[in-house]
């Protein structure tokens, strides 16, 4: 028997308690004094029949309002599996709640209702689930038997919740149609939708792979606590958070740096030839090091980032707004530090997922910040390990636990949303921005397609300019605007003053992006092949496109290969020494963490590409849907 | 006599991952806090308590003492198998009594046939906490157990009176746990959170943990009271149509003799009980004749400082 946590989200009254209670009360986990308990509720509330909602109902306080406001959790199990359910509120305050559950989870149930179809609520939990990166995610299509167990209305809401979640970083949404007060397709498979061949929930909970998304690459091992029973041993005693380590493997400790072996594994049955993720274990060291809680034993080969600034989601969860510049207590694993947020980049919307400029946090904000700690911390990109890119601030004057942090990578200095630009705007500020004479929408539909700007990232040679001809070409075939920007072009004319240090390459890309901006405003497909080695480059110009029209594409391609095509001759000259700052051997390449595209140029051709690109834009709507072919020849 | 242990079998995944947690939440207790107890009641999850506090300081000693808060009302059986496992482990224990706090004129002994010393405890355990300065009191609750229980955190903080505040939790994620708090506030720390009833039966035969023999199944004279069936004791005064008999039972929970329920039951093995739990329609707590007072009686004596 295994285990699986999944959280439950769904709008007030979309069923969710019905439908935990249903899971609970078919699995027999609700007993007989607990029945009774609800039938003398039910009866003092008023409502005379059995409700299997108040199974999760719990405080009294929120039971007089109605409504749960709290994450609550509850335990059924099967001959095959035990659930722990993080069963969260949906209401619009709690996106904390939500955020709370999720953080344990490895599948979320997000439930509609069928009558009323995909709510802004929906959204927002599915957006929750991929912020946390909850890998499998289930939209349960509740109260069928009120649309008479329609096939039309469940296809209708699972096309129009499918096209949102190709926005979201979920690897797997399972649609299933369900009435969880008649029980259809809960627990037993529903006569009345003969046309659904799918699964029931509880099959597909009971068979969804469950801790598949454990790291099992990266050895990262934070110090709990140290273990002394007398003079000879000194252990460390931790759960390894990802990974798995042998006893005689190099090691680095950190935060000393220094390097020694695993002398030992110990647990309470026996000495351990291994230790894996999720094992909490004692650890002996070869040498005496300086080493305590806090600190972290990894691979000597595979670190994660020490560092004192970080680039983070961050989820607001306390009433005290955020107070800019004030010093927060940040854990991470077992490591406290102090930290501030030096940069607010932006607040999402959750519900448009827009992103805007703020002053500070509120509860239940979300958004992007950068953080700077007094001491370093030993991360990895949350979406790479779920444990070593988690944290939590603390406020220490009433310590309380008021933010949870998902880390994205090193602080890159981003410009915020909406600030005023550095450079050339920052040195004009008497200029007025009016508003364009004719709004981009007006051009758009004119042009019959949206805008867009399609910036391509990649190694010299990696085939971002090969790969964008021949995609405008296509776009031009169909009767698209476009506009091509390509890097050699602009240095000879626009940016013919500038070199290659990494502030003349910041400044030619704030050009780059002002113009790609123009022709965005315009209505065109704006594709700019630029190496743009630098994230934070990369980042402004994205900032100056409002979203979602802009669409960073990773021309991903093994250096060696590049080398090896050398369509300018450029590495040839760089090995003879007549090129410094070269990208990717004399000057370094940030490869995009997040891109919207990634193209593996060495292993698709430049049609598979092209064609990779189009299918894309068609699913985000910039180009319309391919002309279908007639039928009758 | 504590009872055979069973031949130990490898545990199956899910108690493995919940032993996992229970062994790190135990750690962070003794990394965060610096006078930390374990509440230790006699009963099968405080028993396992301690297996998990062994096995998260091995090979070192379990760094912290055993506190038992002690109506006055035991199972001789379980006093027993306190002091035995107490001597075993080589802990220290600290027993607090209610008696004492109703001498000390700290509490008042409930009168009538269903007097009960449950409520009591809260006083006996709040002065304790204040008399040891303890900073963390780790105990056996479980989520599962009983519905104002389903929100309770890993680590729940108490106020400078001990008292809980349902509206003014701390938010817990992944598995970082806060226990910054303020001086004179304490924290009381569950292990077996996310555990059931039937989690703790298997891991108690998976692990082969020794329990008091009163949860297996005995011979024993009891009267019913209301529905609960009380064994009998020198605390328990019959009413005019009361009586004992004999019935063969056993008990779900070690607590309060004057209120702790027995299920008849002929379950003499680790393995029947694991088939009367999984076929059981009442919960642990439902034996117990304070919980039925009130629908939220629960949920009151937490906010006061129960366990
Ligand atoms: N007809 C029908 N009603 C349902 C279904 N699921 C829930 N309900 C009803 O919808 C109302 C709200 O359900 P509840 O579970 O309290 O919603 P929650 O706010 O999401 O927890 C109750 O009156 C339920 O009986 C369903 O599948 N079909």
């Amino acid at each position: 028997m295994d285990l699986l946590r999944f959280s439950t989200a769904g709008s007030v009254d979309d069923g969710k308690s019905t439908l935990i209670g249903r899971l609970l009360y078919d699995a027999k986990s609700i007993f007989e004094d607990q029945l009774d308990a609800i039938q003398l509720s039910s009866e003092i509330h008023g409502n005379g029949k059995i409700n299997l909602a108040l199974v999760t109902d719990g405080l009294r306080a929120e039971r007089e309002q109605g409504i749960t406001i709290d994450v609550a959790y509850r335990y059924f199990a099967t001959p095959k599996r035990k659930f722990i359910i993080a069963d969260t509120p949906g209401h619009e305050q709690y996106t904390r709640n939500m955020v709370t559950g999720a953080s344990t989870a490895e599948l979320a149930i997000v439930l509609v209702d069928a009558r009323k179809g995909v709510l802004t609520q929906s959204r927002r939990h599915g957006f929750i689930a991929s912020l946390l990166q909850i890998p499998h995610m289930v939209v349960a299509i509740n109260k069928m038997d009120l649309v008479d167990y329609a096939e039309d209305v469940y296809q209708a809401i699972t096309d129009e919740y499918q096209e949102f979640a190709q926005k979201l970083d979920v690897k797997n949404v399972t649609f299933i149609p369900i009435s969880a007060l008649e029980g259809d397709n809960v627990v037993e498979k529903s006569s009345n939708m003969p046309w659904y061949n799918g699964p029931t929930l509880l099959h597909y909970l009971e068979t969804v792979k469950a801790g598949a998304e454990h790291n099992v690459v990266d050895f990262r091992f934070p110090v709990q606590y140290v273990i002394r029973p007398d003079q000879n041993f000194r252990g460390y005693a931790g759960q390894v958070a990802s990974g798995s380590i042998t006893p005689g493997e190099e090691v680095l400790v950190l935060p000393a740096g220094k390097t020694t072996r695993i002398k030992s594994i110990v647990s309470f049955e026996k000495e351990r030839e291994e230790a894996h993720a999720e094992e909490d274990v004692v650890i002996a060291l070869d040498d005496e090091l300086e080493l305590s809680r806090g600190g972290m034993i990894v691979r000597s080969r595979n670190r994660p980032t020490v560092t004192t600034t970080v680039d983070v989601d961050l989820c607001w969860m306390n009433e005290q707004a955020m107070q800019p510049d004030k010093l927060y207590v940040l854990q991470h694993t077992t490591r406290q530090v102090s930290a501030y947020v030096s940069k607010i980049i932006y607040r999402l919307d959750v519900n448009t997922l827009h992103r805007e400029p703020a002053e500070k946090f509120e509860l239940n904000d979300i958004g992007r910040v950068e953080i700077v700690t007094t001491q370093p911390i030993f991360v990895d990109p949350y979406k790479i390990n779920r444990r070593t890119g988690a944290f939590i601030l603390i406020d220490p004057d009433t310590n309380n636990t008021v933010a949870a942090g998902m880390v994205r990578g090193v602080a890159q200095d981003v410009e915020p949303v909406g600030s005023p630009q550095q450079g050339a705007r920052a040195k004009s500020p008497d200029v007025v921005w009016e508003g364009l004479n004719l709004a981009r929408e007006e051009r758009e539909q004119r042009n019959g397609h949206g805008a867009a700007v399609l910036w391509f990232t990649g190694l010299s040679g990696s085939g971002k300019s090969t790969i964008a001809r021949a995609f405008e070409r296509r776009l031009f075939e169909r009767n698209c605007q476009t506009m091509l920007l390509d890097g050699d072009h602009l240095r000879h004319g626009l940016c013919s003053d500038l070199g290659f240090s990494p502030a003349d390459r910041a400044e030619n890309i704030r050009r780059v992006g002002e113009v790609a901006r123009l022709f965005y405003e315009q209505g065109s497909v704006t594709l700019c092949t630029f190496i743009s080695p630098y994230r934070s480059d990369r980042d402004f110009v994205r900032s100056l496109v409002p979203e979602p029209g802009f669409f960073e594409i990773y021309v991903d391609c093994d250096l060696e290969v590049c080398r090896e095509r050398d369509p300018k001759g450029l590495y040839r000259k760089v090995e003879d020494g007549q090129i410094d700052n070269f990208t990717g051997i004399s000057a370094p390449y940030e490869a995009p963490t997040d891109p919207e595209i990634t193209l593996h140029s060495d292993q698709q051709t430049v049609a598979e590409s092209v064609e990779t690109l189009i299918r894309h834009l068609e699913d985000r709507g910039i180009l319309p849907p391919p002309q279908t072919e007639k039928p009758g020849r | 006599m504590l009872q055979e242990s069973p031949v130990k079998t490898d545990l199956s995944a899910h108690l493995k991952w919940l032993e996992g947690e229970a062994v790190y939440v135990m750690r962070e207790v003794a990394a965060q806090f610096e006078r930390p107890v374990l509440l230790f009641s006699g009963g099968k999850d405080s028993i396992c308590l301690v297996r998990l506090a062994q096995k998260a300081f091995w090979p070192g000693k379990i760094p912290f003492s055993l506190l038992h808060i002690d109506t006055g009302h035991n199972f001789p059986e379980a006093l027993d198998f306190r002091d035995r496992l107490v001597e075993q482990l080589g802990v220290k224990l600290i027993v607090r009594s209610v008696q004492d706090s109703i001498d000390k004129g700290r509490a008042v002994e409930e009168t009538g046939p269903n007097a009960s010393r449950n409520a009591l405890q809260i006083i006996t355990l709040l002065d304790a906490i204040k008399e040891l300065r303890c900073d963390a009191a780790i105990g056996g609750a479980r989520r599962d157990e009983e519905k104002a229980r389903a929100k309770e955190r890993f680590f729940s903080h108490r106020d400078q009176f001990g008292h809980w505040d349902p509206k003014n939790q701390r938010p817990e994620l992944w598995n970082t746990y806060n226990g910054r708090k303020n001086v004179g506030e304490h924290f009381r720390v569950f292990p077996l959170s996310n555990w059931t009833e039937m989690d703790v039966w298997q891991y108690i035969a998976q692990e082969g943990v020794e329990i008091p023999e009163i949860y297996f199944s005995h011979t024993r004279e009891v009267v019913n009271r209301g529905g609960v069936l009380l064994a009998r004791s020198d605390y328990i005064t019959l009413l005019d149509d009361e009586s004992y008999e004999e019935r063969v039972i056993r008990f779900r929970t070690v607590g309060d003799m004057t209120c702790t329920g027995a299920v008849e039951s002929t379950a003499s093995t680790l393995d029947e009980i694991i088939a009367e739990v999984a076929a059981a329609r009442v919960t642990e707590r439902g034996g117990r004749a304070d919980d039925k007072r009130s629908e939220a009686a629960m949920e009151d004596r937490k906010r006061r400082g129960y366990f």
